[in-house]
């Protein structure tokens, strides 16, 4: 008798040992996870960490090579057809219809679920309406900004009211006035129970959309958990980051050490985790060390990342 | 029970009814760019007045199928409608087919919706085929029009012309499916247009000798103009079936290597 | 004015990497028609009685030869003032980054229409190499259809470079090429006299830059020029006031493209 791998029947997406090989190179290395009906689920992690691959293969666009996945309880190897009809996909770059118009886009990309074109043009007003495109609905795709492209994409993706949607690095690229119209979108769609699985390699972008998250790095899953645990358990509360005149910094050896629960020595700058920074500046001052720049922050997942890959987010 | 929708082609697992979406699609794309459309329908006329009304009236007769004398314009309208369908279905089947393949997102956003690549190449093989089929109609009245209706077997000479378009366009969609870049559409050219020159499309056979007219004899171009043309005349023989089933096995061939290759070029 | 030389080392440059499509659509293209049309075809033009008689006593091959080989200059011109100037001004934006250097709109549209007539002198010199090995050069004056053919392929390259410059898409360049250059292409005199049209059309041919091309290089390889010196130089007049006019439009909008951005 084999033993049955556990399958709760709450989770929309559950992977175990899930594995992407491209010929040699690994680019997912079995990892777990689970997502919840109604979750806000995010992969954080660097370029190249494996989040893209991860999200092709949960998008039944990718075979797996190894492992286990069930999407939507069902098997992406079998069952394509059919979990790609209740997911939506908003993909890392635009691959709107540029031969098409704006509501073109949402009609044919309806037809495409087999919905009647009665039902995909109110669906696409709708949508429109919600993508704030109303104003554009005639318009070509490709004189369109970059944030509107976005939002025609998500708009996109909601045509056939999927109970999944899948957003790789939603916001990269955008101005921040632009990334702060998409979040409310986003979060809109969040309160009325859509589940989202994001990645994203902007801290901000996953402490404002995620209630739980994973860290990637090299094809790996380093670390689990709600923002504020994740920050609880690697970081102190705050952060201070002291920049040094051209050419000090190296010449620093020990003066540093003590000042605070962990030191982080940066190219440009360094970190000293403690959880009141104040604190830690005076007594850096104390020891004669005169900073040019001093800045005391809260901590992020940036210092998350730094503290279990030993290298920066963003680079 | 969720009923998945059984693929339509019987002899492979390749496209279902969903194929037909992409058609839609196609559609939608041509309604603001009709004048491409337009411009397929007019190089054949061109042709025909040029080479067959101006030169030809220096030719006056030339031998047709079965050896029996007819005009040059009689001659070379069925040789120029084969041709249109091979130049149409190649156009579609390698530069469209490649800048929707490796450039336009358009097929990446597809693939994330029930639609498969089966889908996806069946549904481009079939919109290739309705753009011929509606150049083959057209080219035939104008035909007509000219008085070049000499037999009632020119009925059939619209799904002749959508067979050749089945044929060459799914051996281009399986060559394209190879090609890296554009440079390597210079090799197509250099198939397509011996082929357009040298098929008997211009001039009898008899022209060449011996051994040349027996290679010619072999290649597609020669078995849908030698179609085409038999049907026109209303010269019907055996051979018309080998050139039928020529064609036919082509585009088998075209469309089975499409279906190996498209899995593995989109599905990563 | 110095300058422009640099824009013809970048297109010689960019031509070292698709030099062999360039080979292909310049040289072998206009050789396959040259044996199928006037060889194979010509076999039969040139039994029957009619064709002896309209096309002056020559073979079809000598008349078909010297028109092909100004109307491949023409598709050559057409296609070098589309795509690599587009390619220039929209996709690579390659003269967008010379023009924030010393070199003026000037020598841009100076130094692409310099490229562009020796891209047309080497293919139109090929393409007499392999009329003269045809056997379908009558008098050493064809050294002269050279030049005349690269006038053609100018009087089709200097106005299609001005249209290009206000396009920002390659769409309508399908509609160059089938509504203007193979029309041309078929009616211009090239593969049946003009006077085989209908009456009412013939005049049409006349306003054709490209009849007047295949003209003066049919005399010329034909070593019939000397005939009619009158007409001669009134096709070399239309043809040059062509390039005059176009050079002016090209260098307009190609300037007004370039300060757009």
């Amino acid at each position: 008798m084999t033993v049955q791998p556990s399958s709760p029947d709450s989770a929309l997406i559950h992977a175990r040992g899930l594995t992407k090989l491209f010929g040699d190179f690994v680019a997912v290395d079995g990892i777990d996870f689970d997502v919840a009906v109604g979750e806000s689920f995010g992969f954080l992690g660097p370029n190249g960490a494996g989040k893209t691959s991860t999200m092709r293969m949960i998008g039944c666009v990718s075979p797996i090579t190894d492992g286990t996945l069930q999407v939507l309880g069902h098997d992406p190897r079998t069952d394509g057809p059919m979990i790609r009809g209740r997911i939506g996909v908003v993909p890392q770059q635009d691959t709107l219809d540029t031969e098409l118009t704006v509501r073109e886009n949402l009609l044919i990309y309806g037809r495409y679920f087999g919905l009647s074109r009665a039902e995909c043009g109110r669906r696409a007003d709708e949508l429109l309406e919600f993508a704030q495109l109303t104003e554009r609905a005639g318009d070509q795709v490709e004189p369109l900004s970059g944030g509107m492209k976005r939002r025609l994409t998500i708009a996109r993706a909601l045509i056939n009211e999927p109970d999944l949607l899948l957003l790789d690095e939603p916001t990269t690229g955008l101005d921040p006035q632009a990334r702060h119209l998409l979040w409310d979108r986003l979060y809109r769609l969040k309160q009325r129970g859509v589940t989202l699985v994001l990645t994203t390699h902007y801290m901000d972008e996953a402490e404002q959309l995620c209630d739980r998250l994973v860290v990637m790095d090299k094809a790996k899953i380093v670390a689990e958990g709600s923002p504020r645990q994740l920050i609880a358990q690697y970081a102190t509360k705050e952060v201070t980051e002291l920049r040094f005149p051209v050419g000090v910094q190296e010449t620093l050896n020990g003066q540093l050490d003590g000042l605070a629960e962990r030191i982080e020595l940066l190219p440009d700058r360094v970190l000293l985790y403690a959880d009141d920074g104040e604190a830690a500046v005076a007594a850096a001052h104390a020891r004669g060390l005169q900073p040019e720049t001093v800045l005391v922050r809260r901590s992020s997942l940036e210092d998350v990342f730094l503290r279990l890959t030993g290298r920066s987010l963003v680079e | 029970m969720t009923a998945s929708p059984l693929p339509l082609s019987g002899l492979f697992t390749l496209g279902s009814r969903r194929a037909r979406h992409l058609v839609e699609r196609n559609i939608l794309v041509y309604r603001h760019g009709w004048i491409v459309i337009l411009s397929g329908f007019f190089e054949p006329l061109f042709y025909l007045g040029s080479i067959g009304f101006g030169l030809g009236a220096l030719i006056g007769t030339v031998n047709g199928p079965g050896g029996q004398p007819i005009s040059y314009q009689l001659f070379v309208a069925p040789a120029l409608l084969a041709s249109a369908a091979m130049n149409g279905a190649v156009m579609e089947g390698t530069f469209n087919f490649f800048f929707k393949l490796r450039y336009s997102k358009t097929f990446e956003s597809i693939l994330s919706t029930p639609l498969s690549p089966g889908d996806v190449a069946v549904g481009e093989l079939i919109w290739a085929l309705i753009r011929g089929g509606i150049y083959a109609i057209a080219f035939t009245i104008v035909m007509a029009v000219l008085g070049l209706i000499v037999s009632p077997w020119v009925i059939l000479a619209v799904p002749a012309a959508l067979l050749i378009g089945f044929a060459f366009g799914a051996i281009a969609m399986a060559a394209t499916s190879f090609m890296r870049t554009w440079q390597d559409f210079d090799l197509i050219q250099l198939v397509i247009l011996p082929l357009f020159l040298f098929s008997g499309t211009f001039y009898p056979l008899d022209a060449y000798p011996e051994s040349i007219r027996f290679v010619i004899q072999l290649t597609p171009l020669y078995q849908g103009v030698d179609l085409l043309r038999s049907l026109v005349v209303g010269h019907l023989d055996w051979s018309l079936l080998f050139h039928v089933a020529y064609l036919v096995i082509m585009g088998i061939i075209g469309l089975t290597i499409v279906a190996r290759r498209l899995d593995k070029l989109l599905l990563k | 004015m110095t300058l422009m030389t640099r824009v013809v080392e970048l297109r010689a440059m960019q031509y070292r990497r698709t030099f062999r499509a360039s080979i292909f659509s310049s040289f072998l293209n206009p050789v396959l028609f040259l044996l199928a049309m006037g060889v194979g075809l010509g076999t039969y033009v040139d039994q029957s009685g009619t064709a002896t008689q309209a096309l002056g006593g020559l073979s079809y091959l000598q008349f078909l030869a010297p028109g092909l080989l100004a109307a491949t200059a023409m598709q050559a011109a057409a296609f070098e003032s589309t795509f690599p100037i587009i390619g220039g001004l929209s996709w690579q934006k390659t003269f967008h980054a010379m023009y924030a250097t010393p070199v003026s709109a000037r020598d841009i549209v100076v130094g692409n229409l310099a490229w562009i007539a020796i891209r047309l002198t080497s293919i139109a010199a090929i393409f007499t190499i392999v009329m003269a090995l045809f056997g379908a050069a009558a008098s050493p004056l064809i050294l002269l259809a050279i030049p005349a053919a690269v006038l053609t392929g100018m009087a089709f390259a200097t106005p299609i470079m001005a249209f290009t410059a206000t396009q920002r898409t390659m769409e309508k360049f399908n509609a160059v090429f089938r509504f203007g250059i193979t029309p041309l292409f078929l009616f211009s005199g090239t593969f049946f006299p003009i006077s085989n049209l209908p009456d009412a059309i013939e005049p049409v041919a006349w306003l054709s830059p490209l009849w007047h091309g295949v003209e003066l290089s049919r005399r010329l390889a034909l070593g019939t020029i000397g005939e009619d010196p009158v007409q001669a130089l009134v096709h070399v007049a239309i043809l040059v006031a062509i390039v005059a006019v176009g050079t002016w439009f090209a260098y307009r909008t190609v300037e007004s493209r370039l300060v757009l951005g």
